[in-house]
């Protein structure tokens, strides 16, 4: 198995001078490619930090993150930008995609920005339209999509850059049932079908159920680490 | 490519503020140019009025003579001089002229008057001289009669076809006597030339001075006042130093002390306009900056280096600004023609200050390009300046402080 996130001895500090609070605090972490983790704990446990440092959208007071064999800790805000770009997708909380770009053009911008080629790029897009189950809103706008199918294309948008793993803040927060399950089947599938790594954090029990491991963080300290041979979710279906 | 249609289609995101924003560009750019349009018309009419009244744009005299106006300092009229002084580019006519002061008296009236010799087809040329005769005819170069100022006229009580006496000093001392026709009556809208000016041909007033082929002045006049200093300049290198060539300005310092500060006063008048300008746009990329300050920490997360996004931003304003400044350009320029073709017309007293100085009371818009250039360049570097200010703020953005909500 290779190795896409090997985090050593993390520790995030805010307030070093005053009061220090300890986001993350000595935190080791290794993620294997094709893995479906979910981070989890209670809110101020530290997980969308340690999600912003792996990420490189901030960086750890100490220790080191080698992702894909670089070490990011010591790359500068530019080769950060440059260095997200092409390993790390992304998907946030609220969609946030372009308002003013159909759905298409926000999941083209990020292969625009790799400056892929125009066949290459069609080729992509179609792909990703086809899993996830949108094709026939390619070349909607944002705003005529409803919440679940802008994570979808937020997904999509992720995955166009054909990073090393996405991270996913909350990804099913904003979402109904129905939109949720949808937009997990594809994670599921995706990372089941093309391999691709995926870390959450969550509070959702739905999200959970899907993980094949999962990291309970309190007080930004990895409290529990637990792998599963089936999901929660496989094994109530068998039941079912 | 994408980059631009991006900042395109971001431009339109918000179309009300957008609009609100080329709207007070828009504005501000039709005013600006109007009023200097406006402004430039009123002092070309000025200058044209106050050059064609006497002096001309420009005059040659012998060094010396504007310290101390008298014949003595007359110079030997040369067609070759007036020949190479009608060859500068910017010229258009070169008319001589011998001036001095005599005595003119009828019957038991003795007053001083200004006499003025003069070509009558050149100085017409220049100073339209034949627009104000009230009564009688207009010189020619072999007539004997002279042309009256009305308010001489009136002071002297003499009418058309009476007999005027002049005498006075000649050229070296000599005595000048002479009595002629009066053949025309002029009036003049300046009190002071009105009250004292006498014309007769150049060679009847050479012959009434003793100043055979004498000249005190060539008067010119120009195409273009623009250039006065640098047509200047050429003429003096041209005519030596034993020449003085002046301009209307240093003739008249006082019209042009006016100019200078009635054009300063518009400058601040201008500048106000610049700083709405400044503060609409500048209001309109705070509150970009505000309400996308998310979406840019999220496009720093994705990828998105920041030059490029500052890029987009520059490139957003930028559109902003030409849309606004074209468009005003675009829609003064119907307004500065008509303004042109259709003049302000001044009435009341202030019209009847202007017409008694014989000048029209009419202001028409100045249509040069340079002032549609130089608004268009100075909104586009306001906007282009400003818009340093949103990407400073990006260059400093930390994505994870950005999508903090």
């Amino acid at each position: 198995m290779q190795t896409v996130i090997d985090a050593h001895n993390v520790s995030k500090v805010y307030n070093p001078k005053t009061i220090p609070v300890y986001a993350v605090n000595n935190v080791h972490l290794h993620l294997q490619r094709g893995e479906f983790t979910a981070l989890v704990g209670p809110s101020g446990s530290g997980k969308t930090t340690l999600l912003n440092l792996i990420g490189g959208l901030d960086k750890p007071d100490n220790g080191s993150i080698i992702i894909n064999g670089v070490d990011i800790t010591g790359l500068s805000a530019n080769e950060l930008i440059d260095f997200r770009l092409r390993n790390i997708g992304f998907v946030f909380q609220s969609f946030n995609l372009i308002p003013v770009l159909t759905a298409k053009e926000n999941v083209e911008f990020i292969m625009q920005l790799q400056k892929t080629r125009r066949q290459e790029r069609e080729n992509r897009i179609k792909s990703l339209f086809r899993q996830i189950e949108l094709e026939d809103k390619i070349n909607v706008r944002p705003s005529q999509l409803s919440g679940g199918q802008q994570q979808r294309v937020a997904v999509a948008r992720a995955l166009a850059s054909r990073p090393q793993f996405v991270l996913a803040d909350e990804p099913t927060a904003n979402l109904d049932s129905k939109s949720a399950a949808n937009l997990l089947d594809i994670m599921t599938k995706l990372n089941k079908e093309e391999n691709i790594t995926f870390l959450f954090s969550t509070h959702d029990q739905r999200v959970i159920e899907r993980a094949r491991r999962v990291i309970t963080l309190v007080d930004g300290q990895i409290a529990n680490d637990t792998a599963r041979v089936s999901t929660l979710h496989e094994v109530a279906g068998q039941a079912g | 490519m994408w980059l631009i249609r991006l900042a395109w289609k971001n431009i339109w995101r918000n179309k009300s503020r957008s609009l609100i924003t080329m709207a007070a560009i828009f504005f501000a750019v039709i005013l600006s140019v109007v009023t200097s349009s406006l402004q430039d018309g009123v002092f070309d009419n000025l200058i044209k009025n106050m050059v064609s009244f006497y002096s001309g744009y420009m005059q040659v005299h012998k060094k010396g003579y504007w310290d101390e106006q008298i014949l003595d300092n007359s110079f030997a009229a040369s067609p070759k001089m007036e020949q190479e002084t009608l060859s500068g580019k910017n010229i258009t006519a070169v008319s001589p002229r011998l001036e001095s002061f005599a005595l003119a008296s009828s019957v038991d009236i003795t007053k001083g008057c200004l006499v003025v010799g003069i070509s009558p087809e050149g100085e017409n040329k220049i100073t339209r001289l034949n627009e104000k005769i009230i009564a009688g005819n207009y010189l020619h170069e072999a007539d004997n009669g002279v042309l009256l100022s009305d308010g001489l006229a009136r002071r002297m009580q003499l009418k058309l076809y009476d007999t005027i006496v002049l005498i006075g000093q000649g050229y070296h001392g000599s005595t000048a006597a002479g009595k002629y026709r009066i053949q025309g009556i002029l009036k003049f809208g300046s009190p002071e030339l009105n009250d004292k000016a006498l014309f007769m041909p150049l060679a009847l007033a050479q012959d009434f001075y003793g100043a055979y082929n004498q000249l005190t002045s060539y008067v010119i006049s120009l195409n273009e006042n623009n250039l006065l200093k640098t047509t200047a300049e050429e003429l003096r290198l041209k005519l030596g130093k034993e020449y003085e060539v002046m301009t209307w300005e240093e003739m008249m310092p006082e019209v042009a002390q006016h100019i200078r500060t009635d054009t300063a006063s518009s400058k601040i008048i201008e500048a106000i306009l610049y700083l709405l300008i400044c503060f609409g746009i500048f209001g309109t990329l705070l509150m970009m900056m505000v309400e996308r300050k998310f979406e840019m920490g999220m496009l720093v997360a994705i990828g998105m280096k920041k030059h490029k996004l500052a890029a987009l931003l520059l490139l957003e304003s930028i559109f902003t600004v030409v849309t606004g400044c074209l468009l005003g350009i675009l829609v003064s320029m119907p307004v500065v023609i008509y303004l042109n073709r259709h003049p302000l017309r001044m009435s009341g007293d202030m019209a009847n200050i202007y017409e008694r100085f014989g000048f029209e009371a009419v202001f028409p818009a100045s249509t040069e390009a340079t002032h549609f250039i130089t608004q268009g360049i100075i909104v586009l570097l306001i906007g282009f300046l400003l818009s340093l200010y949103p990407m400073a703020r990006v260059i400093r953005l930390k994505p994870v402080n950005a999508m903090r909500r």
